[in-house]
């Protein structure tokens, strides 16, 4: 079993009107088979939290620590970090040019793994992959992201997470954008790898609807760069009902 | 942070009409006949058009927006249409360069080692022409009358190449022949003093073959290589540059296009110090198609510039064009300019060009600048892109965290950029030696 635990994070980012602090003190530990939900209004810092656990350079980390089976993360290189297990479905996944799907998933395989996969054995649970998550076969030789839709690249980010197998998985708003349909198809690719028993899912959303589909462990409400609350899947059904005005109005509104 | 990329875009004489959208960004910047013949390729994300870099990072110190290119104070020349520039024998006919020409201003004429000024009677590097066999390779005086019949030169440097050269190497395809095999034309410099060199390349009637120049060494060459392609003929030449760090090597690649050709020009340029090629196409008879790819990389210091014509004088030919650049490091520069010029009798053309840069680092400079003048509207299609792309933090932190190794993710990005063209050399020994090439210039920039 894996433990992910952050303690007492605080992050903030350069502006050209200066240091903005965003996170402002969050503390979270997962476990290898629990999922996480953390929930929070536009602008409340979620892909902050999980952009600086993959090690995304724009963010600086002033205080606080995140480690992984008590390894440091935050001295770890972005690489570095995958390689240890964690790997974050983006929001927006960038189009990278000149590179096909097909040569991207095998070289990250094989930085993955430390060793190429076998081909064979690829190739078929690459084909495989995609058409449980009902992504064309020629999307393979297709430049990473380039031209697909929104839906289409928070397919191919579940694509790589069932292929990747991380340790721990963070999905920023993987479900926003899709339709019911593709939901369902998302959903059920990340049941699929959590089912193994070998992965620890943090889940950033900011509706409730993902959560009919997976189902979370612990539901962390965040607001203003801080867990506002913390309680079971119950918590999500209360937000469902009430919104997250309850909260936003405990915290004073900063300029 | 520096400029790092810079485009001109320049509308030039197409009858009213006929000019679409050239002022929404958002397009591919697209000339096409009235008939509708518009086609609106896909943007490539990471790229955007006519220069303009993706990355919101740069933001504010990109250029947006058509604009009028300046470079210093002074004027450049300019040209009403690239069809009337002078074409002469004469080097008297080209006045003393000032760089301030439409087409040197790009080019830093201090790093030219006397190339447009001094007598270039320095010793030609050495060729060495193997693969022939069924091909004829001789070498004969500056009287022999097949030289110049095909090709005039159209600059200064060029004029002054033919006004010296002594002897010049003739490699001909006969009649109906297939070449055995690929002709490699091994140009070795081993002087430093400003030479001349002629080449003249036949493919005569229905013959069929692969003639690689391959340029390496060290030299300052103003080189004419004059083509003709003859009428049912099937022509490929690669042009290599893998010169040595300091060399400068200024070369006209003109082609004479017959009836129902087909042809196809491939620069490569890698190394050298300053490297300008002026690769022509030139059809004279209908039912002919050209294809003509090029790809460059840039590392700190070097200037790469291409400029090519396709001229399109006649009726129903088709020409594509393809060049990729990649830049790296301080200083890096590269200059592509595609002219293609339909003249009023060609109609039935159908023509596209493109050119994407890739920027791999700061402060390294890609001009891209498509030209497209049009004189008829009763034409097939006709149209061009250009793009300069950066490949920027976000790129390399998709990939870093998916677990590759920053040196293995740029790498996978040029390869996978400039592989399109080298695979399009069709000479498997050759393609492998080039992408060693790219490999290794990854490598030296310490990525
Ligand atoms: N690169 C940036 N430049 C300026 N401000 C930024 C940048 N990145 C984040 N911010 C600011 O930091 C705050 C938190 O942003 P973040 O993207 O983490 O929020 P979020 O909770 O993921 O929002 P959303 O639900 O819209 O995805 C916001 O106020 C945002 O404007
Ligand atoms: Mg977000």
């Amino acid at each position: 079993m894996s433990t992910l635990e952050i303690k007492d994070l605080h992050v903030s980012i350069d502006t050209e009107q200066g240091n903005v602090p965003i996170l402002k003190g969050v503390t979270l530990t997962i476990n290898t088979g629990e999922t996480h939900a953390i929930m929070g209004p536009n602008g409340s810092g979620k892909s902050t939290l999980a952009s600086t656990i993959a090690g995304h350079p724009r963010y600086k980390v002033d205080g606080g620590t995140i480690t992984l089976d008590g390894e440091d993360v935050l001295s770890m290189s972005v690489d570095e970090r995958a390689r240890a297990g964690l790997f974050l479905a983006m929001q927006y996944p960038v189009e990278v040019p000149g590179v096909t799907m097909t040569n991207f998933l095998r070289t990250a395989k094989t930085a993955l793994d430390g060793e190429a996969p076998s081909l064979r054995h690829w190739t078929k649970d690459v084909k495989t992959a995609m058409a449980q998550l009902r992504i064309d076969a020629d999307f393979a030789q297709r430049n990473v992201n380039e031209g697909f839709s929104g839906g289409e690249k928070k397919r191919v980010e579940i694509l790589q997470l069932e292929l990747f197998r991380p340790r721990f998985a963070i999905l920023d708003e993987t479900d926003s954008g899709l339709d019911v349909d593709a939901l369902k198809v998302v959903s059920e690719g990340v049941n699929r790898e959590h089912s193994k028993g070998e992965m620890g899912t943090l889940l950033i959303t900011h509706y409730t609807r993902i959560l009919r589909y997976i189902k979370p462990d612990f539901v962390h409400v965040f607001v203003a760069g801080r867990i506002a609350e913390q309680g079971g899947p119950e918590l999500a059904d209360q937000l469902e009902a009430e919104g997250y005005d309850r909260f936003t109005a405990q915290t004073p509104v900063e300029a | 942070m520096a400029e790092t990329t810079h485009t001109e875009f320049t509308p030039n004489t197409a009858p009213e009409g006929e000019v679409t959208d050239l002022g929404d960004l958002d397009e591919k910047a697209r000339l096409g006949a009235p008939s509708g013949a518009i086609d609106r390729s896909a943007a490539i994300d990471g790229f955007t058009e006519q220069g303009e870099s993706l990355s919101a990072q740069n933001a504010g110190s990109e250029q947006l927006g058509l604009k009028k290119h300046s470079h210093g104070n002074a004027p450049v020349v300019p040209e009403a249409s690239r069809g009337e520039r002078r074409r002469s024998f004469d080097l008297a006919d080209f006045p003393t360069l000032t760089g301030l020409e439409e087409d040197w201003r790009f080019t830093p004429l201090k790093r030219l080692r006397g190339l447009h000024t001094e007598e270039l009677n320095g010793s030609a590097p050495s060729i060495e022409v193997t693969g022939a066999g069924n091909v004829t390779v001789e070498t004969v005086g500056r009287g022999d009358a097949r030289l110049g019949a095909s090709a005039t030169p159209e600059d200064r440097v060029s004029a002054a190449a033919w006004h010296t050269f002594t002897e010049a190497t003739v490699i001909t395809i006969p009649k109906e022949t297939v070449a055995d095999g690929e002709v490699m034309v091994s140009v070795t410099g081993t002087h430093a003093e400003a030479a001349a060199q002629h080449i003249l390349i036949t493919a005569e009637a229905f013959s069929k073959a692969v003639v690689v120049i391959d340029h390496h060494g060290s030299a300052t060459l103003a080189q004419n290589v004059e083509i003709v392609v003859g009428d049912g003929a099937d022509l490929t030449v690669v042009s290599v540059q893998e010169w040595d760090d300091d060399a400068v090597h200024v070369s006209s690649q003109q082609a004479k296009i017959g009836r129902d050709a087909r042809y196809k020009h491939v620069v490569v340029s890698l190394g050298g110090d300053l490297v300008r090629l002026t690769p022509s196409s030139i059809f004279t008879a209908p039912g002919a198609e050209v294809e003509m790819y090029g790809l460059y990389f840039a590392d700190a210091g070097q200037h790469l510039e291409q400029r090519l014509l396709v001229d399109h004088a006649v009726p129903n030919c088709k020409s594509r064009v393809t060049y990729k650049g990649a830049l790296q490091g301080a200083g890096a520069h590269t200059v592509w300019v595609g002219d293609v010029l339909i003249r009023k009798a060609a109609e039935g053309t159908d023509t596209y060009e493109t050119n994407r840069n890739l920027i791999l680092t700061d402060g390294a400079r890609a001009d891209s600048v498509p030209n497209l003048e049009i004189e008829t509207g009763l034409i097939e299609g006709a149209g061009h892109a250009s793009a300069t792309g950066r490949f920027d933090d976000e790129h390399l932190f998709y990939l870093m965290a998916r677990g590759i190794p920053e040196v293995t993710a740029r790498r996978l990005v040029v390869r996978g950029f400039l592989n399109e063209v080298i695979q399009q050399i069709k000479v498997p020994s050759l393609e492998e030696r080039l992408s060693e090439s790219v490999e290794r210039e990854l490598a030296a920039g310490n990525l």
